[in-house]
């Protein structure tokens, strides 16, 4: 499907003003909010890749997100560098991503949720309990950002943009996949996996492929975040992460580009800055999620496209008949 | 060589024989009808010979070769290619989309995840040349939501057509369909040329018989009568279990 020019204008008017943000928004607090935007923005669009295009339904991916952050944060803590940190860290999320595809591959729908939500919990166990190693409740300290080819990543815009290279390669690489025939393949798998197979698919090898690209985005989400905070703790780990990166994902809107980052947005900001105004701000998350699901089910942006559409027809319609209304008085004369 | 040579192929759902010991012989080029009153177990049958369900005992062989346990998704690739009695497609593609799918399956390309679906031109001009030939290019563009029964049965064998299968299975390809859409498919499936062999439920028998070289009566899971079409339809187990006569 090709974009339309609309489509590319829009595009190249949002990559401007994310570009230019550091330079408009004026104020490190705002610039940090739009890093820690695009790092979940990752995390939601690693996930849409099960949840929107493969159809199954995650809820422990808060320990892809972490398992490679706490191994950066423990190798960095031993005083290794970040190169071999980053990439022994994602290594192990890859390995992560094959157990936890192993063992969740087993089921689908209710199944796969609870496997992955048993996953999830074994993971906080570790994080939480076996202190000699991560540190229990008290987490892990990162002493640094890094400085790739001498740039440093302390001050936030530097980080900002470090952060929004990032995004922009996830984006564009999963952009790549669901369009291409391997991504067509998940999603036949998502919507008739009998028919798949039938047609000469290995249904199981393809939804393992998507967990372990999944499992990559969302330990390189993982990483970005404990450089943002330069800590680490169990709660990364909690279900709640799980939650939030799934509600992320079907508030925006599933099985869209655009949607898990919008639904990224709206929970950061509503954690970040609305509860700086409200205290009981999970109460206006909550109902705004409802209001979404009840209104537009599809989630934000499906939903805003559909309501957009109907608004232009019925205004298509208004036109015709108006122009109608003109010319017959003329006909009858 | 035989087409497809099952032999003693038995399958129970728990205490429930739905197949018993069938066996059955399909020449290459033939059109196999397959007949019986419901609950006689033939699409159970067809998703043995799919590998779909595996059987409890029994060997399938297709072209001389042992596939009884070989896995579904193998057996397409080697030949075997079937459509569904409850239409089962890709509701939120295209006609178009849903006959890529079925050329993408036995393509090495499935596991391109770099290059844009939409970019391969071979791909969209075999899907569409499979669209010519089963009268539904002018549509190809539709999202399947929006065709009707009739043309969804014809997407179903279109999928499968376009596997370019040596053994086509068709369950029930004249279910829930007009007079008119009838005829058409009628004709479709007249046309499929020799050198693809044709095993096929049915229950529209004015339809079906026209297609069909021999049949097979099913009973409660077990083959009862075999033969050509007007020996079968003469024998007295048929007319007594299956035409009601």
């Amino acid at each position: 499907m090709r974009a339309s020019t609309s489509q590319l204008a829009a595009g190249a008017l949002t990559l401007a003003l994310l570009v230019s943000l550091p330079l408009w928004i004026g104020n490190t607090y705002y610039i940090n909010i739009a890093s820690q935007i695009l790092i979940w923005a990752i995390l939601a669009l690693g996930l849409n890749l099960l949840v929107g295009y493969a159809g199954l339904t995650s809820l422990g991916h808060a320990g892809l997100f972490a398992i490679g952050g706490y191994v950066a944060a423990m190798l960095l803590a031993a005083g290794y560098g970040h190169l071999l940190a980053v990439l022994v860290a994602l290594l192990v999320t890859l390995l992560a991503s094959v157990l936890f595809a192993l063992l969740a591959l087993r089921a689908t729908g209710i199944g796969f949720l609870m496997i992955t939500l048993a996953m999830g919990q074994i993971l906080w166990g570790i994080a939480y309990r076996w202190a000699s190693l991560t540190n229990g409740d008290n987490g892990i300290p990162v002493a640094s950002r890094p400085a790739p080819f001498g740039l440093s990543l302390a001050p936030a815009p530097a980080f900002y943009y470090a952060t929004l290279v990032v995004f922009l390669l996830a984006l564009a690489s999963m952009a790549v996949f669901v369009r291409s025939p391997f991504g067509a393949s998940l999603a036949g798998t998502r919507d008739q996996a009998r028919r798949m197979t039938a047609l000469g698919y290995n249904v199981w090898l393809i939804r393992f492929l998507t967990i372990l690209f999944s499992g990559f985005w969302s330990g390189v989400a993982g990483l970005l975040f404990i450089y943002y905070n330069q800590f680490i703790s169990p709660q990364v780990v909690a279900l709640t992460t799980s939650a939030e990166a799934l509600l992320m994902v079907i508030s925006g809107g599933s099985g869209t580009l655009l949607g898990p980052i919008v639904g990224a947005g709206i929970v950061v900001i509503m954690k970040n800055v609305v509860s700086a105004y409200i205290e009981r701000w999970n109460l206006v998350l909550g109902v705004i999620f409802i209001l979404i699901i009840s209104f537009m089910p599809e989630g934000l942006v499906p939903g805003s496209v559909r309501i957009w559409r109907l608004a232009r027809q019925a205004l298509r319609g208004k036109r015709v008949a108006d122009a109608q209304g003109a010319e017959q008085p003329e006909a009858s004369r | 060589m035989t087409a497809l040579v099952i032999a003693g192929l038995s399958k129970s759902f728990g205490g429930l024989r739905v197949t018993r010991d069938v066996s059955l012989a399909v020449a290459p080029g033939e059109r196999r009808l397959i007949i019986g009153p419901n609950g006689a177990g033939k699409t159970t049958l067809f998703n043995l010979i799919t590998g779909e369900l595996a059987a409890d005992r029994g060997t399938i062989k297709l072209f001389g070769r042992d596939i009884s346990a070989v896995p579904c998704r193998r057996r397409a690739h080697l030949g075997m290619a079937r459509t569904y009695q409850i239409i089962t497609l890709f509701s939120r593609e295209t006609i178009l989309r849903n006959i890529m799918l079925a050329l993408l399956g036995l393509s090495p390309l499935r596991w391109n995840a770099v290059s844009d679906l939409g970019s391969q031109r071979d791909l969209v001009e075999r899907a569409r040349a499979v669209l010519v030939r089963v009268g539904l290019d002018r549509i190809a563009e539709r999202r399947l939501a929006e065709t009707s029964y009739g043309e969804r049965r014809r997407v179903e064998i279109a999928m499968a057509l376009a596997q370019d299968p040596k053994l086509l299975l068709l369950d029930e390809p004249f279910a829930g369909l007009s007079v008119d859409e009838r005829r058409d498919v009628q004709k479709l499936l007249l046309a499929i040329p020799r050198d693809v062999t044709v095993v096929m439920i049915e229950h529209n028998m004015d339809v079906a018989l026209e297609l069909a070289d021999r049949i097979t009566l099913l009973h409660f899971g077990e083959v009862i009568v075999e033969g050509t079409r007007a020996a079968v339809v003469a024998d007295p187990r048929t007319r007594e279990v299956y035409l009601g006569v």
